[in-house]
């Protein structure tokens, strides 16, 4: 595993909101192609490094590496284009929009018509109106949903809406692929069904980076795994050795064990 | 420099005044997220029904004092009753409307309230009865007269009774608590129309004490008058933070001292170029530098970006 | 493409087109006052169309947008007027006109676009009231826009000898000065129209709406919302400008007064009581709102004094009075506009449901 370069370095981040400490410094590697898991009780911090890579939040300290390059602080539009996407933990689709349309929407930071192109409709940008279309519809195929292109968003049943929003984070061609408890309210079949859907991402090439609560998706997905527990790293390892570390169990027991 | 304290006098006054009628623009978006257009036009009507009362008794023989206490109480009572039900028959139903449905109503709501003032009293300016003794003062060369002590006086008393509603009763409670999350309050068994009513009339209630105290201070009115006012007022409650009370004070002050200072000094500032009659971009112009660096306004609550 | 050539539409579209050019000369049956209603009726779709692309389109509450067709005007006044003695032709100030509103509209757009909604709203109108405030003053000490008196005389629409205000004959047909700005706006409306159409359904116009529905997804997928926002208030204020200039041009005469905050105000009644994001609907509103007060004025007198034998209020006010009270009743009865896109209808169903 340690032969795979690294994609992203978080280098020291740490991030406070008034006297709270969110994030302190936290340092962890992730490297191409693997399914790193991040997990933490409720209020680690695990979604705040989300935001913080993502370009959401500013870091008060450190900062992140990005495929050999610094990511930029405050620029979301920049970490996507550098290819990060991300799901969201209360999904954010665009609710009036089409399934469909959703995705295509992705697909912005990787084409290029502009307002004269829109207007004239000439060659290129018809071509390239009509190649977001077919991606867009290749990749509600990808997931599972193709049947349900023309529904409104917010109109899909939730397992559908996690999924649409997998295919919209998609739709930018990312290299790592964030998602932000995609399990979260999923029954049984759902989550398994999930965990078909994300291995198959990271077969295709895409690294991917998992928060999530439930543990046993976690430790049956991921290759490595980074625990937190309030704003700090405690372990970054394989699932058989964090699952067993003392200091694991103490976070999530709360004694000492 | 007693120009620069004779400035601030005044400034002091017209800010007072903004103050008043700021309060019920930011109560009413405190609470429910609307820009009530119409306010301005409130504290107009409030105006010119104190006239019409005032006069009445005046000539009736009442002191003039007297009578303007009958004023302010009758414009009270109409402006509370408009502000009612302004909420109730036009704000009410679009409750879960588009964001900009109620601002459309609100600017239809300003254009009959215009329209019905002026078939009642005319399109000419009507003339404010004095209420007090106008007295001269003097302070370091600078001089001020009875009206504005007796203005200012009286925004403080309104001003504090406020505060004393919002933070020491039950239903300042109950309104502290629907701005803070109309939901968790209405679980509360807060009773949300009402806390929403009420904001109206309270609101409605200072713009009609503050309709008389622009009536007693230019002692003149018409029905035009509430629609510069009230755009003043509105910018005055955006800059101190829109929704927050002290806000509405500290703003409307604030913009009655820029707008004072800023005639009295432009002339000098520009070397001539620029005279007073621009007194009216300094409140727009410090509006827009303020937000570009605070863009929630000077005491907002910074509303980040939540993911 | 195949909707386009049946037959059925096709015939539509004929009567539309037919209607059209019919339309300024019926009109003029009535007397020249009725073509320039309706010349005005045009513009002001221009106007809400490019107010539509800011409001209706990225969700932009512009609440100054007069500003930016008061620069169009007064670009138009001061380049082709005896104030200066400068008399540039139409094709060249129309393009300076739309691109100094669309510098004045990035100007302020880039520092204040982070704004929320209301707070922005309150930003453009305190800019259009600068603008406004120094139109009329910008009289001293050097004379540049001639102050509250307004710059008079100017030059109308030229095309080589073909004078757009003067009454010619074409075909054996009379065709007055109004009628034949009716025929240019009608031009530059359908101009405008393709471009909202086509936009709307654009990369661009994607990206404004997932803005609209969720900024922080729209950014977390890579729209710099930033930039799309300037582009969607630089295009707004740019097609403000155009207007702004066939406006000066129609009318001869610029002064501050026809640029006052109730303009805007008017311009975003159309937009929202038409309906809002829905071409059709947008130019319905603006069509009404301004047939509407001019129609009131010509009724409201004969309706008093068949109902009541003499005249009790007084006709302008009350021809306002009946004006707010039918934007009030419309946003209470149909709080999506008169003419809403289908998808907003469909919302707004579910909504109630």
């Amino acid at each position: 595993m340690n032969a795979l370069p690294v994609l992203l370095e978080a280098q020291g981040v740490a991030k406070h909101f008034g006297g709270v400490k969110a994030l302190r410094d936290v340092s962890l590697t992730i490297r191409k192609g693997e399914i790193y898991g991040l997990i933490g009780p409720n209020g680690a911090g695990k979604t705040t490094f989300f935001n913080c890579m993502t370009g959401l939040y500013v870091p008060d300290g450190g900062g992140f590496l990005f495929d050999g390059l610094p990511l930029k602080a405050d620029a979301p539009h920049q970490a996507a284009e550098r290819g990060i996407a991300r799901t969201f933990q209360n999904i954010r689709l665009f609710g009036n929009m089409s399934a469909l349309e959703n995705v295509m929407v992705g697909r912005h930071v990787r084409t290029h018509a502009g307002v004269f192109g829109a207007v004239l409709r000439d060659r290129r940008t018809r071509d390239e109106e009509a190649a977001i279309a077919r991606r867009a519809e290749e990749l509600l195929h990808y997931v599972g949903i193709e049947d349900r292109a023309d529904d409104l968003a917010k109109n899909l049943s939730y397992g559908d809406q996690r999924r649409l929003e997998i295919a919209r984070a998609l739709a930018t061609e990312p290299k790592l692929l964030c998602l932000d408890e995609p399990a979260a309210g999923m029954n049984g079949t759902e989550t398994e069904e999930l965990r078909v859907l994300i291995e198959g991402i990271r077969k295709d090439g895409t690294t991917i980076l998992l928060i999530e609560h439930d543990v046993k998706l976690v430790m049956g997905l991921c290759d490595r795994v980074a625990v937190l527990d309030y704003g700090a790293l405690i372990i970054e390892d394989v699932p058989a050795v964090v699952q067993h570390d003392p200091r694991v169990i103490e976070a999530y027991i709360g004694v000492a064990a | 420099m007693d120009i620069l304290l004779q400035q601030i006098i005044n400034g002091l006054v017209q800010g007072a005044i903004y103050a008043m009628v700021a309060l019920g623009y930011t109560m009413v978006y405190g609470i429910m997220g609307l820009i009530n257009f119409a306010h301005g036009e409130v504290v107009m009507i409030g105006t010119l029904v104190a006239i019409t009362v005032i006069t009445l008794l005046v000539g009736a023989g009442v002191p003039p004092a007297m009578a303007g206490a009958c004023g302010v109480v009758a414009a009270a009572a109409v402006c509370m009753i408009i502000g009612w039900s302004l909420e109730r028959v036009a704000y009410r139903p679009l409750r879960n409307a588009q964001r900009l449905a109620p601002l459309i109503t609100a600017i239809g709501c300003s254009i009959v309230l215009q329209n019905v003032a002026m078939m009642v009293w005319g399109r000419n300016y009507m003339t404010f009865p004095p209420l007090i003794a106008k007295t001269q003062f003097e302070i370091a060369g600078a001089s001020f007269t009875s009206v504005q002590v007796l203005i200012l006086l009286v925004a403080s008393v309104s001003m504090g009774g406020l505060l004393f509603l919002v933070y020491r009763t039950k239903l300042g409670m109950a309104m502290r608590a629907t701005a803070q999350n109309p939901a968790v309050a209405g679980l509360m068994g807060v009773n949300a129309n009402r806390v929403i009513s009420s904001a109206f009339v309270v609101g409605s209630a200072l713009g009609a004490v503050a309709g008389v105290m622009v009536g007693t201070y230019y002692e003149i009115a018409h029905y035009q008058m509430g629609f510069m006012l009230g755009l003043k007022a509105f910018t005055a409650a955006v800059l101190g933070g829109i929704g927050n009370l002290a806000g509405a004070m500290a703003g409307g002050l604030l913009l009655g001292l820029i707008e004072a200072l800023g005639a009295g000094y432009i002339g000098d500032l520009t070397g001539g170029f620029l005279g007073s009659h621009y007194q009216d971009i300094f409140a727009f112009a410090v509006l827009i530098v303020v937000l570009m660096f605070r863009p929630s306004g000077l005491f907002g609550e910074k509303t980040g970006d939540r993911a | 493409m195949s909707k386009w050539l049946n037959l059925r539409s096709g015939l539509g579209l004929a009567l539309v087109a037919a209607v059209l050019i019919a339309l300024p000369f019926v009109a003029g049956m009535g007397g020249q006052a009725w073509v320039r209603i309706l010349n005005f009726a045009i513009l002001y779709a221009f106007l809400a169309l490019g107010l539509n692309i800011v409001v209706g389109f990225a969700g932009l509450l512009d609440l100054g947008y007069i500003a930016f067709y008061a620069v169009g005007a007064y670009t138009w006044a001061l380049l082709a007027s005896p104030h200066f003695g400068i008399h540039l032709p139409f094709w060249a100030i129309l393009p300076i006109g739309a691109v100094l509103a669309c510098v004045a509209g990035a100007t302020l757009g880039a520092p204040t676009l982070k704004l929320r909604g209301d707070y922005l709203a309150i930003v453009t109108l305190g800019f259009g009231e600068i603008v406004r405030i120094f139109m009329n003053n910008l009289n001293a000490p050097i004379n540049i826009t001639n102050g509250a008196q307004g710059i008079t005389m100017i030059d109308p629409v030229v095309v080589g000898q073909f004078k757009f205000s003067a009454t010619s004959t074409i075909f054996g047909m009379t065709v007055t000065g109004p009628q034949k700005y009716y025929f240019l706006l009608v031009l530059l409306a359908l101009f405008v129209i393709l471009v909202n159409f086509r936009l709307q359904h654009s990369r661009i116009g994607r990206a404004w709406q997932a803005i609209r529905e969720d900024e922080i997804a729209a950014k977390a997928i890579g729209i710099n919302t930033r930039n799309v926002k300037l582009l969607a208030f630089a295009m707004g204020a740019s097609f403000g400008g155009i207007a702004g200039g066939i406006f000066a041009a129609m009318q001869g005469f610029v002064s501050p007064e026809s640029f006052s905050l109730i303009e805007s105000i008017m311009i975003l009644a159309m937009v929202v009581l038409g309906g809002m994001g829905h071409i059709p609907g947008v130019i319905l509103g603006a069509v009404l709102l301004t047939v509407l007060p001019e129609a009131l004025r010509y009724a409201v007198v004969p309706a008093q004094k068949a109902l009541f034998g003499e005249v009790l209020a007084d006709p302008e006010s009350l021809r306002m009075l009946i004006f707010g009270l039918a934007l009030i009743l419309v946003m209470r009865f149909r709080p999506a506009g008169l003419w809403p896109s289908p998808e907003r209808r469909r919302e707004l169903a579910e909504k109630a449901r």
